[in-house]
């Protein structure tokens, strides 16, 4: 992998929400560099507001960083490349209005897909997350699960190179999360796409990810790599191995120490004065 | 077993609302055949029915309801073309929905129909002024809800179809339509309903043609049954309407 040619290239990106001086004035992400291979998956974990998300609007073209530059297959990333990234988000963003079919053939038509190859795709994907017998469903009459899969689906059907997901199963409860995951894993064998995974989850980014970045407390940039040697599709046992056991624990390690650190930060800004002195 | 006890309640609600305007109607006709109560105040409903069946045979209601409805016509396209596309562009912008959202609000809650004689005296008594009072009484509902229809688009949607390379005109057609439709259609029907009342009350009040203007005609010739009659004629027609408009409400939110 290591040898695999470069899908996304970010250099030296930083980004501030508001102007330095203003009360929401916000340094979300500072000098981050980061080459993410062709076929992998990459994931993305660190405490709240360490800017793993605003990394991932900028990759998606969706926000512009106010430092450094993404370059996605060789171009520079200015706005949204829906023949290159698709998306999907922490909230099912389906179209309320249409069912699981037109939703996805409704990206393709966005997207510019010929019409006549918008039922083949949509049938396919609607396969891959099986999902088959729902098509006619409206996302309201489906699970969180559920609508988390269409919502997948409709990002497979505008095969794309690479996919961005920013926390797409962190609304979801930990048995569903897990099902997911693992289907995940499976159907992302096959694909061999270059996937950005944002994830709150150890447990998730370990079992899912070639590779976890673990983001430092805000502003944010990256602090360590960490690789996950085991091929995909990953097995269910992989979660019980002293591998994945060895790996998370890592991960919490290097994760802890950040967490307390965005909460110090947070601290003194809501009580300054208060108790001067203390450590 | 939970539906057929719903049919069952339903039925049994319209059994009562049945039931009362029947009992109304019997007080009415008691009150006017038994119990003394002048027929200049009251008609009979029988002379009632027989005026109505009268003026349906004729046809002498056309004139008038080809004013009141042109009048209507014209307020309602009026006031939906102007408050849709005020409230769309107001809607883009944060700052102007801040601006002029409060401003429509206040103007909406003042009486309105208290510029009816200003507009008379720009419009004169014909059709004008009733149509430049309905279409500014319909104009702040449609325009309020046309705001909060499109500027409250839940913003995953509008990001996730602008990730997947929407145009603007496709974000519009596929996405801010359809989830703005329901609040729209809802401020539609209170348009509708807002300009009907307007117009028929001020034809009412000061106008030379009309069916408000013919019922005070014939309340002033002191020709009661008739006058119920074409009231009970104005009342079918508003409910018809109604119906049809609350019809297409519910329609065009199952779709949107």
């Amino acid at each position: 992998m290591s040898t695999g040619e470069i899908a996304i290239r970010i250099k030296n990106v930083g980004h501030q929400f508001g102007e330095a001086g203003e009360a929401r004035h916000v340094r979300a992400l500072t000098d981050t560099s980061l080459d993410v291979v062709r076929g992998e998956l990459l994931c993305l974990i660190g405490p709240s507001g360490c800017g793993k998300s605003t990394l991932l609007n900028v990759i998606g073209g969706l926000l512009a960083p106010t430092g450094g530059t993404v370059e996605v297959a060789g171009k520079p990333v200015r706005g949204p490349m829906p023949g290159d990234i698709a998306y999907v988000f922490q909230e099912s963003a389906l179209f309320p209005w249409n069912t699981v079919d037109e939703n996805i053939r409704l990206g393709m038509r966005f997207q510019g897909v010929p019409k006549s190859e918008h039922a083949g795709r949509a049938e396919k994907s609607l396969e891959a997350v099986g999902l088959a017998e729902f098509a006619d469903h409206y996302p309201g009459q489906l699970s969180g699960g559920m609508r988390q899969r269409a919502a997948l689906a409709r990002a497979l059907a505008l095969q794309t190179g690479i996919l961005l997901m920013d926390e797409p199963f962190g609304a979801l409860d930990e048995q569903t999360r897990m099902i997911l995951g693992e289907d995940l894993s499976v159907l992302l064998a096959r694909t061999e796409k270059t996937i950005v995974f944002v994830t709150h989850s150890l447990g998730e980014a370990v079992f899912l990810a070639d590779r976890v970045a673990v983001f430092s407390a805000r502003p944010g940039t990256v602090k360590k790599l960490i690789r996950v040697d085991e091929p995909h599709p990953r097995n269910p046992a992989f979660v019980t191995s002293e591998k994945f056991t060895a790996l998370r624990n890592e991960l919490y390690d290097l994760l802890h120490d950040e967490i307390r650190a965005a909460v110090a930060s947070e601290a003194p800004r809501r009580r300054r004065g208060a108790n001067g002195g203390a450590p | 077993m939970a539906r057929r006890r719903e049919a069952m309640q339903r039925l049994a609600s319209r059994a009562v609302q049945i039931g009362f305007l029947l009992a109304l109607s019997a007080l009415w006709y008691a009150a006017t055949n038994f119990w003394g109560v002048n027929h200049l105040l009251l008609p009979n409903p029988a002379a009632v029915f027989h005026e109505l069946v009268e003026v349906l045979r004729t046809g002498q209601f056309l004139p008038d309801l080809r004013v009141t409805a042109t009048e209507f016509v014209a307020a309602l396209a009026l006031a939906t073309t102007s408050g849709m596309l005020v409230g769309f562009f107001v809607s883009r912008s944060r700052y102007w929905i801040a601006v002029f959202e409060p401003l429509f609000a206040g103007l909406y809650s003042i009486p309105i129909i208290l510029l009816l004689p200003l507009y008379v005296l720009f419009f004169g008594l014909g059709p004008a002024s009733k149509i430049a009072l309905g279409t500014t009484i319909s104009f702040f509902p449609i325009v309020l809800s046309t705001i909060a229809g499109f500027g409250n688009v839940e913003r995953t949607l509008v990001t996730a179809a602008r990730s997947m390379g929407a145009s603007d005109y496709q974000l519009f057609r596929y996405v801010l339509v359809p989830a703005a439709l329901p609040v729209i259609l809802t401020g539609l029907r209170m348009g509708f309903t807002v300009a009907l009342l307007s117009i028929l009350g001020s034809e009412t009040i000061a106008s030379l043609a009309g069916l408000g203007h013919h019922i005070v005609q014939l309340a002033e010739d002191m020709e009661m049954a008739r006058m119920f009659a074409y009231i009970a004629f104005v009342v079918a027609i508003t409910v018809l309407l109604n119906g049809l408009v609350s019809h297409l409400e519910a329609r065009g939110r199952r779709r949107g």
